[in-house]
């Protein structure tokens, strides 16, 4: 408790003295090194009856020097905040690969990764990754039965509390619940979170799916801080599948009812026909350097897409400019 | 939802029901209501273990009704802290571990000591608080409850006082619960009190929104009685309302806007349900006509056509439009519907005592969409619009050979056929169908319609081959006057005689129209010439599958020419606002947004495309792939006058080291499985809006993958709004074959060749046109300069030419090229 309140603090005077560095993405960069099963799997997994290969949290526990490297390329690029390789290291989502036993571990491990990797460093904090996962409680996957759930939101919850006290013990400054495509998903974190680690500093980033400004499961980003403001975060924002041009509008709506720190991390533009993203360094960092010189933003970073190059010109475009005042901070 | 609620309370408490079960399953039906869902839920229920899972069911900021203190603090804090996790706002019923609270002391007391236990020991906010302070029935006769309501709103105005920034909230109906079966009395009691407490700061209350008299409209004498109960402002008050009451004694207001049609006789309901394409009550409503009437034709012959009559009026008369007509159709159908299995069972009774058969409409009309095409939206609009007049429409469907039209229309004993087409070959299927008409004897009228016919085309070619009368028509909303007239024993003749006359004018004016053309070397010499520099090159070379979702496309959807669909003219949204079309337009709009979440939430339709890059050069007008394949293309051959190049497409490409495009997408996968679910369901407003969703998303596609190949190909910069992509404000072209630039509609058997697209499940009918219907292909064309225009018409000598670069004979070459002949075969 006394360190949370003193990362806490450390924080709070970070964002107040500036406009704070996000990384970019982890898979991107762990594609990059073009893995084949066999590395995915490592010597620990060689036997496994399913293949790993996409599994980039079991990377944590296989592969640990590429994940910790990832991080150091980040850090060296500036980011102020680095992320856990645990986007899907939940016991719902590691059940495709029949690791849900080892959600735990990896989570561990990941907070572990990024902390030792940030400690080389100074002044900089980890963010325990909580992902979507596959599931949304909100939609029924049955076209005959529209009440139909794959998943309940107690097996979600317990899922995000085991990942939550995972990364607590590995030493993580924040929590972040990211690209929440389903709020009842994030709801079903959020409840975790509170549960599990009260005082531990909470990040929301939601991802709009279309250019009608929603979510998948039909929430507007106002809809989606109504619904999320009890968990007094603090700091919300949007990150994912729209890239930084069509985000505008949204990330101005975040600033203005959400009165805590605004982040934003797109993807490297839309995808391309192809899946994979084009946008170069030089627009992602100029797109977002005019959202914060219109006053939207209080962190920036890169999602999908996005590698060091993107976030060292990030950094870059974000020096000279005021980071956006929250009134109620 | 429509009666304009703006929270919605879910109670599952009854005997037989496992609420808790109850309450899941039903807030994850309606959170996949996307016209439910943007409403908040209020979770209601004694018990606290169906409140907990219902708040685990709402995405949004729901509330908790309720909670108390009824069984100590321990309990509230732990149920509030819940609560609070899930996000909610809490209802507080005024109740503690004694009991009720009916006293101002009792309410204030109980409210304060639970807002300082939320705010200081859970952190609710305040705002998230809704305080109940019990309304009690009044005027009951016991003493002690005459102070109820008086209470309330004097407990309502301390507790907004000392608990700074909650609601309060109350059931009203309770207050009158002593005047049960006097509405009137009850009404009055409860706008009266709902002045008093809302101004003593009443946020929100629980009532029949529909039964409320205005208070100004409450007669004075009942309202000093009503205030006085409230007030408890006489010993003797409730002895005086209960009197007064028995003189007054009525049914009350209910003034609930939307069912105030329910309360008119079965005719009136069922006109009403026709005229607003209402279904909800058809089928009560027609059974019951049925027992009144005695004969279930009469039902359908009296009210229900009295209805479609209004209309027919109504739409003739420009003051409905077709989205509306066609919903109103859904109500007739649904109506018949129910009605049929009682004629069947009537007919079989009067064939076995010996009578005959009836026959009750105004004329039997059989409509089709010809042999080789596929396209039926216009067509379906057509036979809801002649059913809803009372014709008995019999729709072939699409692919429909002559012979089957023919053979359909004597067994029947027909008195029209109809005929539909949207790509041009199906013109010439039309003629096929005319001559055939002709051959076999018949006299009945032909009627033309579809997008690319015209009321030339139909005098030129088609009217020729019938020895009968052949009428273009030009939308739904033409057709009931053009089949009226043709029907009519006393204005047949004349109408007859002016079509005649209309299509020997547009003949002559066809012949004197022709323009000059160049010679086939002619134009090749003036082609244009068109530098060629740093070709771009594509991203890479042969084929690619893609399936974006319908989220990505509906981004790119163009919906003016969904409107078009439904005979809507105006571009959008400048349509939504239009004064005379703007609610029909909003209205179909909205439905259509619904249907399309529907479809997008549960994958009903699917996108599939195939495109890709080969390199290609210009070779004579050929464009020459080198890996074999070829587009023959053709020129434009009519004498400009000036100085203007005379355009091929191949014009566009490089004589050596280019790169071509082409492109095969559908969005229709799953198109005809839905609608025929709708249509079975009787609801054709539904199955011609997921069709023509279906096309709009199709061009969608089209549009978002041209503008992924732009910029994977040659393209960069910001990327256009959609605005602009409509207007096409970009460098590069997509012609599709069967179109002014290219207009041979067989060509697309090399262009799906080429691409491979059978392995996405498209297809080709023999005249081209593309299955599933919601399809786009064509080409693509990189040049800066390249651009749409017409082919126009073209001369024997390049007709002959084209067919020996085809490999084709002349004679079939001109088959599929007759609406560009510049002269007659």
């Amino acid at each position: 408790m006394a360190t949370s309140t003193s990362v806490r603090e450390r924080l709070e005077r970070l964002f107040q003295s500036r406009i704070v560095i996000l990384d970019g993405s982890m898979g991107v960069m762990l594609q990059h090194k073009g893995l084949s099963d066999e590395d995915f799997r490592g010597h620990r997994f060689r036997d496994h009856p399913k293949p790993l290969r996409n599994n980039s949290d079991v990377l944590c526990l296989t592969q640990p020097e590429l994940v910790t490297q990832v991080h150091r390329e980040y850090l060296e690029a500036g980011a102020d905040i680095v992320t856990t390789n645990t986007f899907t290291a939940t016991r719902v989502s590691q059940a495709d690969f029949g690791l849900e036993d080892l959600a735990y571990e990896m989570n561990l491990e990941g907070a572990r990764l990024a902390r030792k990797a940030a400690d080389a460093f100074e002044n900089r904090f980890v963010a325990g990754s909580l992902g979507p996962t596959n599931v949304t409680l909100s939609l029924s996957p049955r076209v005959e039965d529209a009440s139909y759930r794959d998943v309940t939101f107690d097996q979600l919850r317990d899922g995000y509390a085991e990942a939550a006290r995972a990364l607590v013990e590995g030493g993580v400054d924040i929590l972040l619940i990211e690209t929440v495509f389903d709020t009842l998903n994030g709801k079903a974190a959020i409840a975790a979170v509170k549960e599990v680690a009260p005082d531990v500093p909470l990040f929301l980033s939601v991802t709009i799916v279309d250019r009608s400004g929603r979510n998948l499961s039909g929430q507007t980003v106002e809809a989606f801080w109504t619904s999320v403001e009890h968990a007094q975060p603090f700091a919300a924002g949007i990150n994912c599948s729209l890239g930084a041009t069509e985000m505008r509008p949204y990330i101005e709506a975040m600033s203005r009812v959400a009165p805590v720190y605004v982040t934003c991390y797109p993807n490297a533009g839309l995808p391309n026909a192809f899946g994979g993203y084009d946008e170069q360094p030089p627009t992602t960092s100029g797109l977002l350097k005019e959202f914060a010189e219109a006053g939207f933003l209080n962190a920036a970073g890169g999602c999908c897409g996005t590698g060091p190059e993107h976030i060292k010109q990030i950094r870059q475009a974000m020096e000279q400019v005021a980071p956006r005042q929250v009134s109620a901070a | 939802m429509r009666g304009g609620a703006n929270l919605l309370d879910v109670n599952m408490d009854a005997d037989l029901l496992d609420s808790e079960e109850a309450m899941v399953r039903f807030l994850n039906l309606i959170a996949t209501e996307p016209e439910i869902a943007r409403l908040p839920i209020m979770v209601d229920s004694s018990k606290w273990t169906v409140l907990e899972a219902g708040l685990k069911c709402l995405q949004g900021k729901g509330v908790c009704n309720s909670i108390s203190l009824k069984g100590g603090e321990e309990p509230f804090l732990e149920q509030a802290r819940l609560v609070r996790e899930y996000g909610a706002a809490v209802v507080v019923m005024a109740f503690d571990e004694t009991g009720q609270a009916d006293t101002v002391e009792r309410k204030v007391d109980i409210c304060t000591r639970a807002y300082r236990l939320l705010v200081d020991k859970v952190g609710f906010p305040p705002e998230d608080i809704i305080f109940d302070p019990n309304i009690l029935p009044i005027a009951t006769g016991i003493e002690e409850h005459a102070a109820y309501a008086k209470a309330f709103i004097e407990a309502t105005r301390i507790i907004k006082q000392q608990c700074p920034g909650v609601h309060v909230s109350g059931g009203v109906s309770n207050l009158s619960f002593s005047f049960r079966g006097n509405d009137r009395v009850r009404e009055a009691i409860h706008s009266a009190f709902l002045y008093h407490a809302i101004r003593g700061g009443l946020d929100m209350g629980i009532v029949n929104a529909g039964q409320l008299v205005v208070y100004e409209d409450i007669p004075r004498d009942l309202l000093e009685m009503v205030e006085d109960i409230i007030f408890d402002r006489r010993p003797d008050a409730t002895e005086r309302l209960v009197d007064f009451a028995k003189s007054i004694s009525g049914a009350g207001s209910k003034r609930e806007v939307d069912l105030s049609w329910r309360e008119g006789s079965v005719e009136e309901r069922l006109k009403h349900a026709v005229l607003h394409g209402e279904v909800a009550y058809i089928e009560e409503d027609a059974e019951e006509a049925r027992v009144k009437y005695g004969k279930p034709l009469l039902v359908i012959e009296g009210p229900l056509m009295d209805g479609m009559k209004v209309v027919g009026d109504l739409f003739g008369a420009g003051k409905m439009f077709l989205p509306q007509v066609v919903k109103s159709a859904r109500a007739m159908k649904k109506a018949v519907a129910y009605l049929e299995p009682f004629m069947a069972a009537a007919r079989e009774a009067r064939m076995a005592a010996g009578g005959a058969a009836e026959t009750a409409s105004k004329g039997k009309i059989v409509l089709a969409t010809v042999k080789g095409d596929v396209h039926d939206i216009g067509k379906n609009i057509v036979g809801v619009v002649l059913a809803c007049n009372n014709y008995e429409v019999h729709d072939l469907g699409v692919m429909v050979p002559a012979e089957k039209i023919l053979d359909t229309a004597i067994e029947l004993g027909a008195d029209v056929v109809g005929l539909s087409g949207l790509i041009t070959p199906s013109l010439d299927e039309m003629v096929v169908v005319a001559k055939e008409m002709t051959r076999r004897d018949f006299r009945i009228p032909l009627l033309i319609g579809g997008a690319t016919t015209s009321k030339q085309h139909t005098a030129v070619r088609i009217a020729p081959a019938y020895d009968g009368t052949t009428v273009h028509v030009l939308d739904a909303s033409r057709v009931i006057g053009v089949v009226s007239d043709l029907l009519d024993g006393g204005r047949r003749h004349k109408f007859e005689q002016d079509n005649a006359a209309l299509q020997e004018k547009l003949r002559a004016q066809h012949k004197s129209s022709r323009r000059p053309l160049l010679t086939l070397p002619e134009a090749r010499a003036k082609r244009l010439r068109l530098p060629f520099e740093q070709l771009p090159k594509p991203p890479f070379t042969g084929r690619k599958v893609i399936e974006p979702d319908l989220a990505t496309l509906r981004a790119y959807v163009d919906w003016t020419f969904f409107f078009h669909a439904w005979e809507l003219k105006g571009k959008y949204p400048a349509i939504l606002d239009s004064p005379s079309q703007g609610a029909a337009a909003r209205e179909l709009f909205e439905h259509s947004q619904e249907l399309l979440d529907e479809i997008q939430k549960n994958g009903w339709l699917k996108a599939r495309g195939v495109y890709g890059f080969w390199p290609a050069h210009a070779e004579g007008d050929d464009i020459a792939l080198d890996n074999g394949v070829r587009f023959p293309m053709l020129r434009q051959q009519v004498d400009h006058g000036d100085d203007k190049p005379y355009l091929s497409l191949v014009d566009f490409v490089a004589q050596q080291g280019d790169h071509i495009g082409a492109f095969a997408v559908t969005a229709g996968i799953g198109v005809d499985e839905l609608a025929a679910r709708y249509s079975a369901d009787h609801d054709d407003y539904r199955a011609i809006m997921v069709k023509a969703l279906a096309d709009r998303l199709a061009e969608a596609f089209a549009e978002y993958l041209h503008e992924e190949v732009r910029r994977s190909w040659y393209e960069s910069g910001p990327k256009l709004p959609n605005d602009e992509l409509i207007a096409e404000r970009y460098r590069g072209i997509r012609p599709a074959f069967g179109y002014p630039a290219c207009p041979d509609h067989s060509e697309k058997q090399t262009l799906f060749n080429l691409l491979d697209a059978r392995s996405i499940g498209m297809e080709l009918t023999e005249s081209g046109a593309m299955t599933p219907t919601a399809a786009v292909s064509g080409l693509y064309f990189a040049h800066p300069q390249s651009r749409y225009f017409m082919v126009g018409k073209i001369g024997r000598d390049q007709v002959e030419d084209y067919a020996r670069r085809k490999g084709m004979t002349a004679a079939e070459a001109e088959r599929w090229l007759r609406p560009n002949l510049a002269y007659d075969e």
